[in-house]
């Protein structure tokens, strides 16, 4: 059914739109398609494959659901990359933040360049735990349109340029920690750092949906709601 | 997909075989979106789901003759009939589920 091919692309970051074919004899015989064009499988009609291979290389990706194609009955869905969560500072609202986003799907990354932070005792939920400049981690992994990045290390010189690398990248969110005061001040320097005003204006800070609370817990399930909120579409991912 | 992928991961490490039920077709109110899955392994483990919890255990049923023949089914469940103990959806709505086995 070609499970690990789709399994290997999802964690690999990429798009696969699948034809099922949902009656008759060749129930369940199965064509994947990925953006670039490659396939695998067949739905065992020359024809069929052609025009599924058209629908799924379309400009809007088709919807989830069962359609006829060529007269036959296919289910056609679209599967997104599994959402990605970059938590920048292993400081204690991530270990929260960790916990709450894997229960709600996302794939998660810590990342600090302070080795005394990011240990394995205290992310034990996080999917990976990096030990780097973020700046240069983020800018050597695939960033995709469902990454979300968080900022919330304090510090400026560890946030800022990765910031800034992930702004540039397109993800899908950034939000960064910290009062009016700090955001105005990372405005300035972003500004300084060549940074235009659109990309800037991407950033949600404060960071989170408006819970009121100010223990790390809280804070972490502030962050977690935003995330769902940008995810559902409920909040617009450019952040205002 | 994601929400069984862990599951399905340990299954098939263990040698087991595992069956996949997909929604593919909803019909009124339905509480599980199209795309939404459950596995079942041959052992009898379950992850995800494909309902509210009004057919899960029916289509596991099914699942295990998809599990030993490997040829996939389509399943339907709709409001249950003057059979008061057909499988039925409380929420009176339809769902269509398609059940195969994960060969590689």
């Amino acid at each position: 059914m070609g499970f690990d091919s789709l399994r290997r692309s999802l964690l690999a970051g990429e798009r696969v739109v699948a034809f099922t074919r949902a009656d008759g004899d060749e129930l369940g015989a199965r064509m994947l398609v990925w953006p670039d064009g490659r396939t695998e499988g067949t739905l065992r009609e020359q024809e069929l494959d052609g025009t599924a291979l058209a629908i799924a290389s379309a400009e809007t990706l088709p919807a989830t659901g069962l359609r006829e194609i060529e007269g036959v009955e296919v289910f056609v869905e679209t599967f997104e990359p599994l959402p990605q969560l970059f938590v920048v500072g292993a400081v204690h609202v991530a270990i929260h933040l960790v916990h709450f986003a894997r229960q709600l799907g996302f794939r998660t990354v810590v990342v600090d360049a302070r080795s005394a932070f990011a240990t394995a005792e205290r992310f034990p939920h996080a999917d990976e735990l990096v030990v780097e400049w973020p700046a240069d981690y983020l800018a050597r992994v695939p960033l995709h349109a469902n990454t979300y990045c968080v900022f919330l290390t304090h510090d400026e010189k560890l946030d800022n340029p990765a910031l800034q690398v992930a702004l540039e990248a397109g993800v899908r969110y950034v939000g960064a920690l910290g009062s009016s005061r700090t955001h105005a001040k990372r405005v300035a320097a972003l500004r300084e750092g060549g940074l235009g005003q659109e990309l800037i204006d991407r950033i949600h800070a404060p960071i989170g949906l408006d819970l009121g609370g100010r223990r790390p817990e809280e804070i972490a399930m502030a962050i977690a709601a935003e995330l769902v909120a940008v995810r559902n579409g409920r909040q617009a991912a450019g952040k205002g | 997909m994601l929400d069984i992928l862990s599951d399905v991961d340990r299954w098939r490490a263990d040698g087991q075989r595992v069956a996949v039920a997909t929604v593919i077709r909803t019909v009124g109110s339905s509480p599980r979106p199209l795309g939404s899955k459950m596995a079942v392994s041959g052992d009898g483990g379950i992850a995800g789901s494909v309902s509210g919890g009004c057919i899960e255990g029916a289509v596991i049923e099914e699942a295990q003759s998809v599990l030993e023949d490997g040829r996939p089914k389509r399943l339907s469940y709709g409001i249950s009939d003057e059979l008061a103990w057909s499988v039925g959806l409380t929420c009176g709505g339809e769902v269509e589920v398609l059940v195969e086995r994960i060969d590689g």
